[in-house]
């Protein structure tokens, strides 16, 4: 709470620099564009937020991204018609994901280790199917679903929403969401309370593999064509937003809230520097620079009230 | 005087923890240091291994006021903590851990591996130990680790020995050997303070006994002088019944039936078991037994390789916590901090998460339900806590053991087994556990009780159990059963016993 609430007030201070220094960034427009580029991007940091809530991390969504990408537009090349192309692309999603979640709850491979190898395997054996090829020539239904930018714009942007909201809803509501919690905070007192810990991690993962899909396919209808090398540094973006956004990157804390605002207050940091006129090689040192606030804000009070925690260890 | 303690009261933000406490250790001494949770020992303990600052009063070492400033300067002096769980290195040898105890801590030093190795070997025989300084830490047992300890303890030259609850997971045998290396060190002069919740125990090691109670030192006594009765009634400061609560409810049908059981791996030999509803078996043995490997095959966190397992004369063969949960069982573990409770989560999530994983995944939360469901639980079995949305970590061992126990409960199991359910529980906690069991049983729930202290296995069960290196060494009835006859078929002393 107190994470989400620093946060706000951080995402609200630049704002407000914004609102003196550059007011065009409020233009309707500009903020326009940052919502429809950025609503795909929380369908994925919502489904890194489940991996890193059970304590696991996935790193491949980025290979995963630009796989399924290709994947929506052969589809539509494929004469797949429009309404179904995304569950199409989210039950590919799915398999992916599924595969990260095979390897890490049923092999027990370290997480990291499972999606680093999916994430270069992925992004090679894509490079070497379309021989680094854009996808083109894709049906004229395919950008915006057939409709008026406008329209298509509000329907990204819907979907994308609902999930996330959906998703929020049942991670708070639904005893899954209780389990992926236990499971991330401590995974052998899980098991013996009786939570199917290996489907609990293999749903995580075969989850953000679908979410993964669903943002690639509403991202690839912003264009008239698809590249097949996008979605390069995805993963660490969805990483930052949940870790800003105030989870534990050990497991069994973390929020859509906090992951909203996360993602939220980094994606404004882009836009603003262009509009405040200040080089854009600023970003990644600016984002960074957040990142490790945010660590220092987690640990600094612990350091501090250590020794009240002491005082009441001593007393048990 | 080798240590004096003189007025020392500490207080953590409005708790008074310590209120102007006297201690005196000689050398030469073993000094048991008694007292509730929460009466203040762990906090003595900290103030004189430096681990916090006193707000008033003083420590003398041999006459000489001392401040201690932190844990290194207290090691200068020649104090020694041991704690209930071995803080090693499990990866690194126990010559590695002797090592990094004794040896210069400076970074760029040439590590002597013969000399180390010489002188674990050395440390490892003074302590009795019956294992090389090769072994990896991780891969010893409890007692083992301890006596690592000790050893480290030793070859700093320690002049006062600290033990804080050293015996809590170690059997009788492991205890009389841990005794004699402590009487050995006090013949060369050592000061020990003993803390511990074994009464028993300290009447054959300790020769003077401290109380404290709500932080303050009440009375320091000769061991011989102050009875079991005498030390519970100033530890508590009111009368607590050391008798365990009576029951004679009729038993019913049988609801595990364990035949032949046996699984190589861990060392379970054809173990044939039955509980009946509304029966209390005690399963007792050395630790290392096989008693919690037993429970962890009919919990399905191990597979049996032979037998056959019945639960209410139906055959079933869980092979994971979930099926067992879905089957009935129940199973508190020994070690609730690190396998029972979800510390970080509210009491009562904690208290219906073995009812949640009964049922699908994607089913509505009900808070209401849950807030209530726990508030009752915890009225009825008298769990402290401020609220239940509390996290679990901020209670007491004895209340979290207790949440524990409502999750269970509340799942309304057939067969609930209980693993050590009052180790490092206070003694008015214990109590309660015992005459919730009691009222468990009667509600005809078939229990399994594994304990490692005689008087709850003899007070408590209706049979009891014995187990011998991963066998049913025997089974006793209730009349049957005393510390002699439950021990000798533990130590597989049975013929010369009868005899």
């Amino acid at each position: 709470m107190r994470r989400e609430l620093s946060v706000t007030v951080a995402w609200a201070a630049l704002l407000l620099v914004l609102a003196f220094a550059a007011p065009s960034f409020f233009s309707l427009s500009n903020l326009r564009d940052v919502t429809v580029a950025n609503a795909p991007v929380l369908l994925v940091a919502a489904g890194m937020t489940l991996v890193i809530i059970a304590g696991e991390i996935d790193i491949s969504v980025g290979s995963q991204f630009a796989l399924l990408s290709v994947a929506a537009g052969v589809a539509a090349k494929s004469g797949v018609p429009m309404a179904l192309m995304v569950p199409v692309t989210a039950v590919a999603g799915l398999a992916l994901g599924a595969l990260n979640g095979g390897l890490v709850a049923n092999l027990r491979i370290p997480s990291i280790v499972a999606t680093l190898a999916a994430m270069i395997a992925l992004r090679d054996a894509l490079r070497w199917a379309t021989g680094g090829a854009w996808i083109e020539g894709l049906p004229s239904r395919f950008q915006w679903f057939g409709l008026p930018q406008g329209g298509g714009e509000i329907l990204l942007v819907a979907v994308c929403a609902l999930i996330y909201g959906a998703l929020a809803w049942a991670l708070r509501n639904l005893s899954a969401g209780r389990f992926l919690y236990a499971v991330g905070s401590d995974r052998e007192a899980a098991r013996l309370a009786g939570i199917p810990v290996t489907r609990v991690l293999f749903a995580a993962f075969a989850l953000m593999g679908a979410l993964t899909a669903v943002a690639a396919a509403m991202n690839a209808i912003r264009f008239r064509e698809i590249q097949s090398n996008t979605g390069i540094g995805l993963e660490l973006k969805a990483i930052a937003a949940v870790v800003v956004g105030g989870a534990s990157i050990t497991g069994g804390r973390g929020t859509f809230t906090g992951t909203l605002l996360g993602l939220g207050l980094l994606a404004t940091i882009g836009p603003a520097l262009t509009y405040l006129g200040i080089s854009p090689y600023w970003e990644k040192a600016i984002q960074g620079a957040i990142i490790l606030c945010s660590i220092a804000f987690d640990a600094l009070p612990a350091r501090l009230t250590s020794r009240t925690k002491e005082a009441k260890l001593a007393r048990a | 005087m080798l240590l004096r303690v003189h007025n020392i009261s500490k207080s953590y933000g409005g708790v008074q923890a310590l209120k102007r406490v006297h201690f005196e250790l000689e050398a030469g001494e073993i000094h048991a240091l008694v007292g509730e949770n929460g009466a203040g020992k762990s906090t003595l303990i900290r103030v004189i291994s430096g681990a916090v600052q006193p707000d008033a009063g003083f420590l003398e070492v041999d006459g000489k006021r001392v401040v201690i400033e932190d844990p290194l300067a207290s090691k200068a002096l020649g104090i020694a903590v041991i704690y209930q769980q071995p803080s090693l290195f499990p990866s690194l040898t126990v010559a590695e851990n002797i090592g990094l105890a004794l040896e210069s801590v400076s970074l760029w030093r040439r590590i002597s591996w013969k000399e180390r190795g010489r002188v674990a070997r050395d440390l490892l025989e003074r302590v009795g130990a019956r294992f090389g300084p090769e072994h990896l830490c991780g891969e010893l047992s409890m007692p083992e680790q301890q006596l690592v300890e000790i050893a480290k303890s030793i070859g700093a030259n320690a002049r006062i020995l600290i033990l804080d609850e050293p015996t809590a997971s170690l059997t009788n045998r492991e205890v009389d050997k841990l005794f004699d290396v402590l009487r050995a060190m006090r013949e060369r002069g050592t000061g020990i303070i003993y803390v511990s919740h074994r009464l028993d125990e300290l009447q054959q090691i300790a020769g003077r006994v401290t109380v404290l109670r709500d932080g303050a030192s009440l009375e320091t006594a000769p061991m011989s002088s102050v009875s079991r009765e005498d030390l519970v009634r100033m530890m508590v400061g009111r009368e607590v019944s050391s008798v365990f609560p009576k029951r004679n409810g009729p038993l019913g049908d049988v609801v595990l039936d364990a035949r032949g059981v046996s699984s190589p791996e861990c060392g379970i030999r054809d173990v044939s078991l039955t509980v009946r509803a509304g029966e209390i078996v005690g399963l007792a043995g050395l630790v290392g037994a096989g008693r919690t490997e037993f429970a962890e095959i009919l919990f399905g966190i191990r597979r049996a390789g032979k037998g056959t397992i019945q639960i209410g004369n139906r055959e079933v063969a869980p092979g994971s916590p979930e099926d067992a949960v879905r089957l009935g069982i129940a199973y508190v573990p020994e070690d609730r901090r690190r396998n029972g409770l979800i510390l970080e989560m509210p009491v009562a999530a904690n208290a219906t998460l073995g009812m949640l994983s009964r049922q699908p995944g994607l089913r509505a939360l009900d808070f209401t339900w849950e807030r209530d469901l726990a508030s009752r639980y915890a009225l009825q079995l008298g769990i402290k806590t401020a609220s239940v949305d509390a996290p679990a970590k901020t209670l007491s061992g004895g209340n979290q053991q207790k949440v524990c126990l409502s999750r269970w409960m509340a799942t309304q199991p057939s067969l609930l087994i209980l693993d050590e359910p009052t180790q490092g529980v206070d003694v008015g906690a214990k109590a309660e556990i015992h005459s919730l069991m009691v009222e468990f049983a009667s509600k005809g729930i078939a229990i399994l009780m594994i304990s490692s202290e005689l008087p709850e296995i003899l007070g408590m069960s209706d049979r009891i159990a014995v187990m011998r290196e991963g066998s049913i060494a025997g089974v006793l009835s209730r009349s049957e059963a005393t510390q002699q006859t439950v021990l000798s078929l533990a130590l597989g002393l049975g013929e010369e016993a009868r005899a």
